[in-house]
C-alpha cells in the first residue's frame, strides 16, 4: 500500500515538473505581465510605422501656406488629405516630397454632387461645372472660394433648378417665392433666402377666385389643409396637383 | 503562430488520424515536443530582440492614464472615403476590396420603407451617385472596429492573442494569433479580417503608434469635415466629450451590451 503510494507520488510529482517545464517554455515571456496576453505585442503594435505626420508638423516650415490656410474655410482640412502621407516628407525634405495633385480629380471627391452629402455643403455638377478644366485654375484650394458669385440659383441648388424646371412651376423665377440678399451669394451660410410663411403667399395664385389663367388648381384657402404652410403638404419646386 | 516552423507538425498530427500503425505513430510524435520547445526557443530570441532598438512606446507614456475613444457624426460625413483610403496606408491593409479596418457606408432609404447599404470599394474614391429614384433620404455612415469595452472578440481568442489593452484599445497580437476566425465570426460589426498574407486576424488598432506618440488615428487626421472626433472618453477638457455633452449619443447595438467606445450623434434609425 504505502509503496503503490510512493510511486502515485513519485508520477505526481513527475507530472507537474513535466508541467513546469512545459510551462516554462511553451509560455511566452512575457505572457500574462498585464493582462491573458502577450505584454511584448503591445510593444510590437505601437512599434509600426507612422506614414501621416498629422496636421501639426507642416507647420513650422510651411508657415506662410500654413497662415493662409488657417484663415480659410479648408482650415478644417489637414495638409494630409489632399497632399497624402507626409511622414517621409518630414524625416528628409528634400529626397521624399509629397504630392500636390493639381488635376481634375481629387477635389470632386468632397465636392462632386452626391444627393447624399450633407445639405449646404459645396458642390459641383463634374460633367458641367467647366469641364475638363483643373479646378485650381479658378480656386485657390488654401483660401478657396469662388472667383466671382454665382449668376444664377442652379449653380449651387443644381437638384432643385433641375426639379423645378420639369414641373408646372418652371416659369416662375426663384425670386417670385424666396426673397434673397445679394449677400447670399458671398456667404451662402451666413444670409439665408425665405420662405413663405403664410398661406395668403400661395393664394396669390391658388386661393379661389385668384387671377390668372384657369388651370392653375384652385382651393378654398379657409377649408383646405387644416392651417399648414402650403409647404408642408406640398413640395413648391414639384408641385403634384395638376 | 504564424511562425514557418509550425507548419510542418500539422500533416503530422492529421496523418496520425489515418491508418497508422503504433509504431510509426510514436516516431512521429516523439520529436514533437521537441519541435515545440524549439518554437518557443525561437519566440524567447525574438521578442527579446525588439526591445534593444528605440523603445517603440515613449517613456512618458502611461497606457493606465488613457481611455480612447471616437464620436462619429453621421451628419458631417460626405463619403469622400478619404479616411478609408488614409487606413490602408497608414496600417498597411491589402488594397483588395475584402480588407477593411474603417470604410464608409451609405444607406439609402427607399419611398417603400425597404433601405439599401452599398459601400462600393468600402468608400475609397467616393460613391457614384447611382442615379436611382424612390429615395426618400440618403446619408453616410462611417464604421471601424467599435473597441467594445466588453469585446466578444477578445471573449472567443482560444489563445489570448488578442486583447483589450490599459487605455481600452482592442489589439491583435499577430506573431501569437493561430488564424482561427472565432474572433472575425464573434464580432457583431464585422470590423475583423484575416489578413492573406500573414493568416493572423487584424482590425482597427485606433492607431495605436500613433496614439502613443501623441498623433490622432490616420482617419481622424484626414477627415475633411470633422465628421470623426477623437479623444479621450472621460477627461471632461476634451474635444469628445464636448462632442458628447452636445450630442444626442447612440452606439451601434448597444443591444447586445458590448458597450462600444464608438460614439454616434443623431444617427438614422435604420444604421444597424
Amino acid at each position: 500500500m504505502r509503496q503503490q503510494l510512493t510511486r502515485l507520488f513519485i508520477v505526481f510529482a513527475l507530472l507537474v515538473a513535466a508541467l513546469g517545464l512545459a510551462r516554462r517554455f511553451l509560455v511566452p515571456p512575457t505572457f500574462g505581465e498585464l493582462g491573458h496576453y502577450r505584454a511584448a505585442a503591445v510593444e510590437a503594435v505601437a512599434g509600426r510605422k507612422v506614414e501621416y505626420a498629422g496636421r501639426l508638423a507642416c507647420v513650422p516650415c510651411h508657415e506662410d501656406l500654413a497662415k493662409q490656410h488657417e484663415a480659410h474655410r479648408h482650415r478644417g482640412v489637414s495638409c494630409e488629405v489632399c497632399h497624402g502621407p507626409a511622414a517621409g516628407h518630414t524625416a528628409d525634405p528634400t529626397e521624399k516630397r509629397p504630392s500636390a495633385p493639381r488635376q481634375r480629380g481629387q477635389c470632386p471627391l468632397c465636392h462632386g454632387y452626391n444627393p447624399s452629402r450633407p445639405t449646404g455643403f459645396p458642390q459641383i455638377e463634374v460633367v458641367s461645372h467647366n469641364p475638363l478644366k483643373p479646378c485650381i485654375s479658378c480656386h485657390n484650394p488654401h483660401a478657396p472660394g469662388t472667383p466671382r458669385a454665382p449668376e444664377e440659383c442652379g449653380a449651387c441648388h443644381g437638384e432643385i433648378a433641375r426639379t423645378k424646371a420639369v414641373s408646372s412651376h418652371a416659369l416662375l423665377p426663384c425670386t417670385r417665392c424666396h426673397e434673397t440678399n445679394s449677400q447670399h451669394r458671398v456667404s451662402p451660410q451666413l444670409s439665408q433666402p425665405s420662405k413663405p410663411t403664410v398661406r395668403a403667399f400661395c393664394g396669390e395664385c391658388h386661393a379661389r377666385g385668384a387671377a390668372g389663367s384657369k388651370d392653375i388648381p384652385r382651393v378654398d384657402l379657409a377649408s383646405h389643409g387644416n392651417g399648414n404652410i402650403c409647404w408642408q403638404c406640398h413640395y413648391p419646386h414639384h408641385p403634384e396637383a395638376k | 503562430m504564424s511562425n514557418p516552423q509550425s507548419r510542418p507538425e500539422v500533416p503530422v498530427e492529421h496523418s496520425g488520424s489515418g491508418p497508422l500503425d503504433r509504431r510509426d505513430f510514436l516516431r512521429q510524435a516523439l520529436p514533437m515536443p521537441l519541435g515545440l520547445l524549439g518554437l518557443a526557443a525561437g519566440g524567447n530570441s525574438e521578442s527579446s530582440a525588439a526591445p534593444a532598438a528605440e523603445p517603440a512606446i515613449p517613456s512618458g507614456y502611461k497606457a493606465s492614464e488613457h481611455n480612447y475613444a471616437m464620436g462619429i457624426d453621421p451628419n458631417r460625413c460626405i463619403g469622400c472615403g478619404l479616411c478609408a483610403e488614409a487606413c490602408k496606408r497608414e496600417n498597411d491593409v491589402p488594397r483588395e476590396p475584402f480588407y477593411f479596418r474603417t470604410w464608409v457606408e451609405r444607406y439609402a432609404v427607399r419611398a417603400s420603407g425597404a433601405t439599401v447599404v452599398t459601400s462600393p470599394n468600402g468608400g475609397i474614391g467616393g460613391f457614384p451617385d447611382s442615379g436611382e429614384t424612390g429615395v426618400l433620404r440618403s446619408f453616410f455612415v462611417p464604421k471601424l472596429c467599435n473597441q467594445c469595452a466588453h469585446p466578444p472578440c477578445v471573449q472567443v481568442c482560444p489563445v489570448g492573442a488578442t486583447f483589450q489593452t490599459q487605455d481600452g484599445v482592442v489589439l491583435v497580437d499577430t506573431d501569437y494569433c493561430l488564424g482561427c476566425r472565432y474572433c472575425i465570426q464573434a464580432c457583431p460589426y464585422g470590423a475583423r479580417y484575416l489578413d492573406p498574407r500573414t493568416h493572423s486576424a487584424e482590425k482597427c488598432t485606433f492607431c495605436y503608434h500613433r496614439l502613443v506618440k501623441g498623433l490622432l488615428p490616420a482617419c481622424v487626421e484626414v477627415c475633411p469635415t470633422q465628421a470623426r472626433i477623437f479623444g479621450e472618453a472621460t477627461q471632461r477638457s476634451s474635444p469628445l466629450s464636448r462632442f458628447m455633452r452636445f450630442n444626442r449619443i447612440q452606439v451601434l447595438k448597444a443591444h447586445l451590451n458590448t458597450d462600444p467606445k464608438v460614439y454616434y450623434c443623431n444617427l438614422d434609425g435604420e444604421v444597424r
